[in-house]
């Protein structure tokens, strides 16, 4: 009885953190692995895939769809419907890019985006203009690993000390606030 | 630290709004994931999809889960991202995936003119049931199947017309 209890404790804080945990980086920000070089230096300046940087995407660009040129963002595969790719734009609709061989105009709705390293990256040179509602959210900073971001490590250090302090004077015992 | 002091008689107080406000912080990020991949309503209006959807518009029920493993097939109607504005959603029917080939006609008031193209990988050709009023893939080429949202399952709206599309 009490095996059965604790499972459905269990199963109930689980379900109603993964709804949660759903809704945020659906509406709010996620984090993000980014694999491959095709924004190298931006993202991974170096191979070993140990080091893949991991960014924060923040999706409350997608309420109006407005973005600028030289935003980084994660989009759907216009050719492989299971893959996201993260590239930058460098083409708003109805400008017009000149690719290897002759002059595009972006068409409406549609951007063109391309990565910082162009020698191998797999872009709008390639699959021509994508839709701009196969975007998924607008990459802000890289999260990990810290060295490449001073000001959330330094952001992360002081938050610790703070929330540290503020229990030490509300006399939470110090041992229960390692259960939060 | 006064400031500190009233945060602590104010203790009991503060966790139970706290409670009911996450009560309501639930409810409703478990309507936005029942939205978002389960099943949801739309309303759906305009000509495109004459005699299939009415005029004046109807509600309709589209599930999200199709579309996520793949299983969308010809002759559903689905509710896709449009392509030339990616703030509004299109209602219309799949009639070709990648690597059919399709042949439509330009401009079917005047007639004869018929063009023949094939569905690139990774993309979908839809096209609307009312073929002189509708903006669909005649016009702005095959679509990306990854704008699909939803795929719509049955009307409930205006109720007399209550049923599964065909």
């Amino acid at each position: 009885m009490g095996i059965q209890n604790l499972l459905w404790q269990v199963t109930k804080k689980a379900f109603t953190g993964g709804i949660i945990g759903v809704t945020i980086s659906d509406r709010c920000c996620s984090v993000v692995p980014v694999r491959g070089d095709s924004m190298s230096p931006t993202f991974n300046p170096q191979r070993n895939s140990y080091l893949d940087d991991y960014v924060l995407v923040e999706k409350f660009c997608l309420q109006d769809y407005k973005f600028a040129r030289g935003d980084v963002v994660v989009f759907s595969s216009p050719t492989h419907f299971r893959d996201r790719y993260i590239k930058r734009i460098v083409g708003l609709p109805g400008e017009w890019i000149s690719s290897s061989r002759d002059v595009i105009r972006v068409p409406e709705g549609h951007c063109w985006v391309e990565g910082d390293n162009k020698a191998s990256s797999l872009d709008s040179r390639t699959f021509g203009p994508i839709p701009l509602g196969l975007i998924r959210g607008r990459v802000t900073s890289v999260v990990w690993p810290p060295q490449r971001n001073c000001m959330l490590a330094l952001f992360m250090v002081c938050a610790f000390y703070i929330i540290k302090w503020v229990s030490i004077q509300l006399h939470v015992p110090q041992d229960s606030l390692w259960k939060l | 630290m006064r400031w500190l002091r009233y945060l602590n008689q104010w203790r009991g107080t503060a966790k139970e709004a706290l409670e009911q406000v996450s009560i309501v912080a639930k409810f409703l990020c478990l309507i936005h994931v029942t939205d978002r991949y389960i099943i949801s309503s739309t309303h759906v209006q305009g000509p495109s999809m004459l005699p299939t959807l009415n005029l004046t518009g109807d509600v309709i029920l589209t599930e999200h889960l199709s579309h996520r493993f793949g299983k969308i097939g010809l002759g559903d109607i689905v509710l896709v991202r449009s392509p030339t504005d990616p703030t509004r959603m299109v209602t219309k029917r799949v009639l070709g995936l990648e690597g059919h080939r399709l042949s439509f006609s330009a401009d079917p008031l005047v007639g004869d003119s018929s063009v023949s193209v094939v569905v690139p990988k990774g993309h979908v050709w839809i096209q609307g049931d009312n073929l002189y009023a509708s903006t669909d893939s005649r016009n702005f080429g095959p679509v990306p199947y990854n704008l699909i949202e939803g795929k719509a399952l049955l009307r409930v709206w205006p109720p007399r017309f209550l049923g599964s599309l065909r």
